[in-house]
């Protein structure tokens, strides 16, 4: 069985770019430790300290566009982020997450963003592409991981990934 | 059906005879580059890849890898000098020869020493450690930003995974006006398509003013396709490519082009005849307006650099403007790449930026992204060449950033506000 569960962080805004995720003057920075510290902090100083080991996050369209920081998902992933729920990710953000094997981007439907509030918990079903909002008992549909990117998933990233 | 140039690069890279959009490809790549940022990056994923056992003793091909020093050169503080002699140590220890220092010789922007290196040929495919990788699309080569995992996978094994992208066709016609640059052009289509408009698409530039454009401006328009989300920004190879190559390679390559009846995901038109000077507000590359209707919007700071906004042409264009007349507000020229650099010295434009009171720095990623070398204050609104514009993306996060082409910025550095610069082109 396949199931993530974990409390949910809600930041209903279109294009977070990597740029608030982790912001330039960090990027000299290669300690994936004190990068988790300062994940999201263009947007809200405080998410670090809000966030426990599992907890996932619910974003607008676009997540991650910008740059092609790595330091984005580390950060993100070291803070303790294991899924990102969006109706779209930027290109090299869901490469990035999934390639190094630091959280599932996971797209969802946009109308499901209103059926999710802060702090529910949610319960994540890989292997039937559902979830479902235990704080409310309601259940979404998840688009599918295209094939290759199950099969990196699966493998715990692109390192171990047999072509 | 007939492929694009996108899709007949990566059909030929992965040795098949045709691909389609949404096939999944192992590519042979043939260049990769990273910077002093994705470098320690790339580095930090080896050393936790040996603790797992894998043999790094060599990589790949170190001759189709090079390196430069850009983000933080010079050393902005003890971090990023370490991260510096981390690169050094590394580049030595797998024999990597291009490596491109700051202080001695030829250095620069990564893009900008893709193309003015010669470092990158028509019908390849490059990786790099860096968004804007896509700029060097503009060379007829399929351009790719990769982070730090998939660059050290590439370096290990010289191929990786990609998706074969659709198209979107930019057909861009008409007489260009000497007070539009390729900048307006691009954030004219940014503006109608979203930073989103191409994720996970090629943009592909083509038409009679992208014929006519010279290749400094189409590395332009390649540059930021990436703040489209773009997978790639291309344009197919002509004789513009092969004349500007001539003096910089003598490696051979073997042009690609698309086919005729190659299928396109959109096309969009535009007649860029009637444009007017366009410009992006905060806080996103896609809230354009033109300029006129900003006319006299106060600015703090005028900066001009990046790879971008910041190679010789650019800087032509902002001397004509400068020459002769004073800055109203603090103005900082920062020449892409030090070949460009003294370029400008023997053009004579270094002098015109001095004697109009502008400040001329190294060349360095620095203030683009808001790490060190002029980073703007809360609440200071600056006018710049650059390519992003999200919050806090050149200093405080309450600061303000207006993309503009050259000579827009140029314009604003006279006048301390928002100008048309065919007010000061006369």
């Amino acid at each position: 069985m396949n199931i993530l569960r974990g409390k949910v962080h809600k930041y209903n805004k279109d294009n977070i770019d990597t740029d608030v995720i982790i912001p330039g003057p960090y990027l000299k920075i290669h300690d994936h430790k004190e990068l988790g510290k300062h994940a999201m902090e263009g947007l809200d100083p405080n998410f670090s300290q809000k966030i426990d080991e599992g907890d996932f996050l619910l974003t607008g369209k676009n997540f991650g566009c910008g740059s092609s920081r790595e330091h984005a998902p580390i950060a993100l992933h070291e803070v303790g982020i294991r899924a990102i729920l969006s109706p779209s990710f930027a290109r090299i953000f869901y490469r990035n997450a999934v390639d190094g094997g630091y959280l599932l981007p996971i797209e969802i439907d946009s109308a499901v963003i209103n059926k999710i509030s802060d702090n529910d918990e949610l319960e994540i079903d890989l292997d039937n592409n559902r979830i479902v909002n235990l704080t409310s008992s309601e259940g979404f549909k998840i688009k599918p991981f295209p094939e290759i990117i199950s099969k990196i998933v699966k493998a715990g990233g692109l390192l171990y990934f047999k072509e | 059906m007939g492929m694009t140039i996108t899709e007949k690069i990566l059909a030929k890279a992965s040795n098949k005879n045709t691909v389609t959009p949404d096939d999944v490809v192992i590519a042979n790549i043939d260049k990769v580059m990273v910077h002093d940022v994705s470098g320690p990056g790339v580095i930090k994923v080896f050393s936790e890849w040996e603790k797992k056992g894998i043999n790094l003793d060599h990589i790949w091909n170190p001759d189709r890898v090079w390196v430069s020093e850009d983000h933080f050169v010079p050393a902005s503080d003890r971090i990023s000098a370490n991260n510096i002699t981390l690169l050094t140590n590394w580049t030595k220890k797998y024999n990597i020869k291009k490596h491109f220092k700051y202080g001695l010789g030829q250095y620069g922007i990564c893009h900008t020493l893709s193309h003015e290196e010669g470092l990158v040929l028509p019908g390849e495919i490059y990786v790099g450690g860096d968004s804007h990788t896509n700029t060097t699309g503009a060379m007829g080569s399929l351009a790719v930003g990769l982070g730090h995992t998939d660059i050290a996978y590439v370096l290990m094994n010289g191929k990786i995974w990609f998706k074969v992208p659709e198209t979107i066709l930019f057909q861009i016609n008409g007489h260009k006006p000497d007070y539009i640059m390729a900048k307006d052009i691009i954030l004219k289509i940014i503006g109608d398509i979203g930073t989103d408009g191409a994720n996970y698409k090629a943009m592909q530039f083509a038409g009679d003013t992208v014929d006519k454009l010279s290749m400094e401006e189409r590395l332009t328009l390649t540059n930021m396709s990436t703040e489209a989300g773009a997978k790639n920004g291309i344009i197919e190879p002509d004789e513009v490519t092969f004349e500007y190559l001539k003096t910089r390679t003598y490696e051979e390559f073997i042009p690609v082009k698309g086919d005729l009846n190659a299928s396109y995901s959109d096309t969009f038109t535009y007649d860029i005849e009637n444009l007017d000077p366009v410009i992006a507000k905060p806080f996103s590359p896609e809230n354009i307006c033109s300029v006129g209707d900003l006319e006299g919007r106060a600015i703090d700071k005028a900066y001009i650099g990046s790879c971008t906004g910041a190679k010789l042409e650019d800087l032509r264009m902002v001397a004509k403007i400068l020459k002769g007349k004073h800055v109203k507000i603090r103005t900082e020229v920062l020449p892409a790449a030090q070949s460009i650099y003294f370029k400008a010295i023997k053009e004579g434009l270094v002098s015109i930026f001095l004697e109009a009171g502008a400040v001329v720095g190294p060349p360095t990623c620095g203030a683009c992204c808001g790490a060190h070398m002029g980073v703007l204050a809360k609440d200071e609104i600056c006018i710049s060449t650059t390519n992003r514009n999200f919050p806090g993306r050149m200093g405080d996060v309450e600061s303000q950033t207006y993309l503009a082409s050259p000579l827009v910025v140029a314009a604003a550095a006279i006048t301390g506000k928002i100008t048309d610069p065919r007010n000061e082109m006369l």
